[in-house]
Parts: structure tokens; C-alpha cells; sequence
């Protein structure tokens, strides 16, 4: 900002005198709320219960361990269930996200109508946790699988659409108008143009998505969805902890499996 | 060829929705078998007049038509077998790059080929056959699996070369081959153009911004400025005053005079240059 000149010197300052008091009055401000906002969680706090913490953790790890071994052999059918929740869930998110995006996309929709009612469209799909899109559809078909694959799929073609649609409007335009000056068809276009483009994007957004969806499939169990959540929630409704501490168990390697799964896909995608 | 012009250009106008007019009537004619150069400044509206032929941009007014066909009221489906007579090259290659060489090639012959069959990569085998031996022409015969984004500048604008002529166009047009090349790679892609243009008996128009290059390899220079056709004429007509009409006002000679200096130190000519 402003260049001043003090005798022969020129100086410069980053800001002038009343922006920079502005500034510190913010700084200010934010430290006095945040402290207010401190002391109001202090208050609705029962400290007793906090000093009490390391009893409890002591407590609880006696509980817990060692884990129940014998619990696994109920585990690993749910893991099952759980895994393909996830797949299938991705698989309909996928199937139903490329058509959405490619209508969300300016540089590909039929008509900005259609646009816009896409783009609500997978708003609306975003802004709703999993958990709650499967309390909603359990309520609608039943607990079990099907409700979770459902869940997981509405909640992740919004996602995977967002990336898609922004994949497509940042495409390189030259091929396009290359393969369209040749007096290739919308369709050709289409598959010699955007596709090849566009592959990389749509395989490995899928990929990242199905390791979130396992992550999200294990814990949707719990509201009634099936799977590994499903044998948590029970597990914690019985204090059984050693049971908990076995399905906890099982879920961090898978989580861990599918992020290797999901980074050695993306690294092969060039 | 029974038409005198095989394409004629009349009163072309381009406004874009900004507003801004890049083409303000032009009128041209570009016989079979000949070279055209179209030469202007930055924004003078050469590229837009050059997609405007094939419609890759849509012209506001006027009338292109091309072997008698006016190319401005085509729809959509008889728009794109007058697409398949006319060949085009980019700048920037506009190569897809993660597909290979050869399937950059034979996407220029998709005009002909079914959807289907084009998805499978099914293409017909005289295709195929024209394809590898236009990749030996402009020696790429190698790289015929190598993806296109493994080449270099020059190579890919070989593999555009190749994609183009495999349509068998009447036209080719191109827009700027060497602004993204080094000067000899750039001399080098004008030669193969030129002699593939007389080899195939085309007619082509090339938008370049370096003249020199325009005067060295082109039969007729037409200068656009601000979306109108300033200068037609021949190569060796183009002189400081043309310069001057197409591009405004500056001291032409500069360059040539520090050239011709150094030129006539290194001789140990006893002759002055009058600065």
C-alpha cells in the first residue's frame, strides 16, 4: 500500500495505520469470543467426571482386553457384507453419477434448465450424511443391506458427480474441436474427445470414493444398514468391550487394506 | 474443378456474444491448389476466420461457400460430410494425448467410420494401410503404439499432419503450425505441409503471425487487420508500406539493418551503411 516519503527516504509500509489497527480490533474480537465460548464449555462441564477420566480409560482397557478372540468367526461374514455394501454402493453411484455430470457440466449439458436441476440435484445428495440417508431409507425399506447399498449410493453420487462435472468443464477444448472439425459425430466426439480425458479423473475419483464408502459402510450398520456396524452397535449395546475391541480391530486392517487398494489404482492411473 | 474459386468468402461477419466484433465482412477467394498465408496481428481475427469455414465457430453473417456448397446453412448432418473434405491443423497439435499415435491418426477418417466400429477401434483395412503409410511420409512409422503425449513438439505436429490428410480433404486449414516450435523445427513442419499440400493437389490456407515464414512457403499473402482483408497479393509484394497496412506503424528495417551490418563487418566491406 502507501509509499511514504520521510526526508530523502522513500518507505513503504504492507498497510496503512487504519487498516492495520482494523486488523489488530479483529484479532481482538475473535480472542474475546473465543474465551466467552471457553467458559461457557467450562460451565456446562462436570469436571468431577473429567478428573475421573484416567480411572475410566484404565477401567475400560481392562475391559477390553485381551479381545475376543472366539467373536471373530461372527465378524468375518459381516466384514463380507460390509465390503460389498460399499462396492455396490459405489457401482450405483458411479453408474448414475456420469450421466449427471456430464448434464452438469456447461460445456456438455442439453439446456441450462436441466443444468440447474441437476446441480439441486446432487446439492441436495451432498449436504446429507450417509448416517442420515440410511436412518431415512431403513424407515422406507426395511434395515439390511439394501437400505446401506441405497444410502451409500445417494450420498456418494453427489460427490462423485461434483468431481466429475468440474473433470469435464476443465477438459483441453483443442482435441475436442480437432476430433469435431473432422466431421466426427456428437457420439464420436464423445468417446475420442472426452473420454480419454476424462478416464483418469472418473476411475480414480471412483477408487477414492469406494475407500470413504468403506469407511462409511462400517459405521451405517449401527442405524439398522447391515454389515460390521451392525455387530458394533450390538457389541456396545451388550458392554461386551472385548467383542467391540474385535470388531474395531477388524475395521482398522480393512480400512487400512482398501487405502492401499485405493493409492496403488490411483498410482497406475497416469 | 468446374467452379472458378473453390471457396469464396463474401461479407463474413463474426460479432461474439461479448459483443466484440472479430470479423467485420470479409470478402475471399481461394482457388483449388493454392497456398494462402494469412497474415495480421494478434486478434485481428485470423483464427476465428478459419474456424468460421468449417464451423467450429458459427458466423453471424455472410456466405462461405466451398465447391458450391454454402457451408453456412448446412445442419448439423450435411455440416459434417462438408467436415470430412476439410482438413485441419492446430497450433497446440490438439492431439489427444492419451490415446496413441495411430488412433490420433485414424480418428481424422471418423467422419467415414460407424460409431461402433469406431469405439472398438474396428477401423476398415485400406484405412489402417493409408494410415501407416502417411506415418512413414511424415516419419513416425516408429511410433506408431507411443502415446502422443511422449512426442515432442515436432513429432506431434506430424501425427496433426498425418490425422488431417488421412480425411482425403479438398481444404486444409491451418491455424498457426509453428507458433509453438523452435525455427528450425518450424521451417521444417512448413516444408512437409507445403509438399504434402502439392503432393495431395489441396488448397490451403495457413494463418501464420511470422512472415517471413508466409513469404518463403506461400503463392498469396492476404493481410487481415481488425476483421477486415487489408492486403491480397503476392509474396514479394509485401513490403514495409504492406507491413505498415496490416500491422501498424514501426521501423521495419531495424532488424535488417543490424543484420546487414554485421554482415558487412564480418566481410570487411569498405562500403558505409547510411543509418
Amino acid at each position: 500500500m502507501p509509499i511514504i516519503s520521510q526526508d530523502d527516504l522513500n518507505l513503504w509500509m504492507r498497510r496503512d495505520r487504519k487498516v492495520q489497527r482494523k486488523r489488530y480490533l479483529s484479532w481482538l474480537i475473535a480472542l474475546i469470543i473465543i474465551g466467552v465460548g471457553f467458559a461457557y464449555i467450562s460451565r456446562q462441564t462436570m469436571w468431577e467426571f473429567v478428573s475421573d477420566a484416567p480411572r475410566q480409560i484404565r477401567d475400560f482397557l481392562s475391559r477390553m482386553f485381551p479381545p475376543d478372540v472366539k467373536y471373530f468367526s461372527r465378524i468375518w461374514p459381516a466384514l463380507w457384507d460390509t465390503i460389498n455394501i460399499s462396492i455396490f454402493g459405489t457401482g450405483i453411484a458411479v453408474v448414475i453419477s456420469i450421466p449427471l455430470a456430464i448434464l452438469a457440466a456447461k460445456n456438455t449439458t442439453v439446456h441450462p434448465i436441466v443444468r440447474g436441476v441437476v446441480l439441486a440435484i446432487i446439492v441436495a445428495s451432498r449436504s446429507v450424511n450417509s448416517m442420515i440417508w440410511a436412518l431415512i431409507i431403513v424407515q422406507i425399506v426395511g434395515p439390511g443391506m439394501f437400505a446401506s447399498i441405497m444410502a451409500i449410493a445417494i450420498r456418494s453420487l453427489g460427490m462423485l458427480s461434483k468431481l466429475m462435472y468440474e473433470a469435464i468443464e476443465e477438459i483441453n477444448q483443442e482435441p475436442i474441436e480437432a476430433i469435431t472439425a473432422t466431421g466426427a459425430s456428437r457420439v464420436q466426439v464423445f468417446f475420442y474427445g472426452y473420454v480419454p480425458q476424462l478416464l483418469p479423473t472418473f476411475i480414480g475419483t471412483s477408487v477414492y470414493r469406494w475407500e470413504n464408502n468403506i469407511r462409511e459402510s462400517t459405521i451405517i450398520g449401527i442405524v439398522g444398514g447391515g454389515g460390521i456396524g451392525l455387530l458394533l452397535n450390538s457389541a456396545i449395546n451388550r458392554l461386551a468391550w472385548d467383542q467391540v475391541v474385535s470388531v474395531l480391530i477388524v475395521i482398522l486392517i480393512t480400512v487400512v487394506g482398501s487405502e492401499w487398494v485405493s493409492a496403488t489404482i490411483r498410482k497406475k492411473l497416469v | 474443378m468446374v467452379e472458378k474459386h473453390m471457396v469464396s468468402i463474401s461479407n463474413l461477419v463474426k460479432k461474439y456474444p461479448s459483443g466484440q466484433e472479430a470479423l467485420k465482412g470479409v470478402n475471399l477467394e481461394v482457388n483449388a491448389n493454392e497456398i494462402l498465408a494469412l497474415i495480421g496481428p494478434s486478434g485481428a481475427g485470423k483464427s476465428t476466420l478459419i474456424r468460421c469455414v468449417n464451423r467450429l465457430v458459427e458466423p453471424t453473417s455472410g456466405k462461405i461457400i466451398i465447391n458450391g456448397i454454402d457451408v453456412c446453412t448446412l445442419g448439423y448432418k450435411a455440416l459434417r460430410m462438408q467436415r470430412r473434405k476439410i482438413g485441419m491443423i492446430f497450433q497446440e497439435y490438439a492431439l489427444v494425448d492419451r490415446l496413441t499415435v495411430m488412433e490420433n491418426v485414424l480418428s481424422g477418417q471418423l467422419g467415414y467410420t460407424g460409431t461402433f466400429k469406431s469405439i472398438f477401434r474396428k477401423f476398415p483395412p485400406d484405412v489402417v494401410d493409408s494410415a501407416i503409410k502417411l506415418l512413414e511420409r511424415v516419419g513416425l512409422l516408429d511410433y506408431v503404439d507411443s502415446r502422443a503425449d511422449q512426442l515432442s513438439g515436432g513429432q506431434r505436429q506430424r501425427v496433426g499432419i498425418a490425422r488431417a490428410l488421412i480425411q482425403r480433404p479438398d481444404l486444409l486449414l491451418v491455424d498457426e503450425p509453428t507458433a509453438s516450435l523452435d525455427p528450425k523445427t518450424a521451417r521444417q513442419i512448413m516444408r512437409l505441409i507445403v509438399e504434402l499440400v502439392i503432393e495431395y493437389k489441396l488448397a490451403v490456407i495457413i494463418n501464420i503471425h511470422d512472415v517471413q515464414l508466409a513469404q518463403m512457403f506461400a503463392q498469396r499473402i492476404v493481410g487481415l487487420r481488425d476483421g477486415i482483408v487489408v492486403y491480397d497479393g503476392t509474396p514479394d509484394q509485401v513490403d514495409n508500406s504492406v507491413l505498415t497496412e496490416i500491422y501498424g506503424e514501426e521501423d521495419w528495417d531495424q532488424g535488417k539493418k543490424r543484420h546487414a551490418q554485421e554482415e558487412d563487418d564480418d566481410e570487411d566491406d569498405d562500403i558505409d551503411q547510411v543509418e
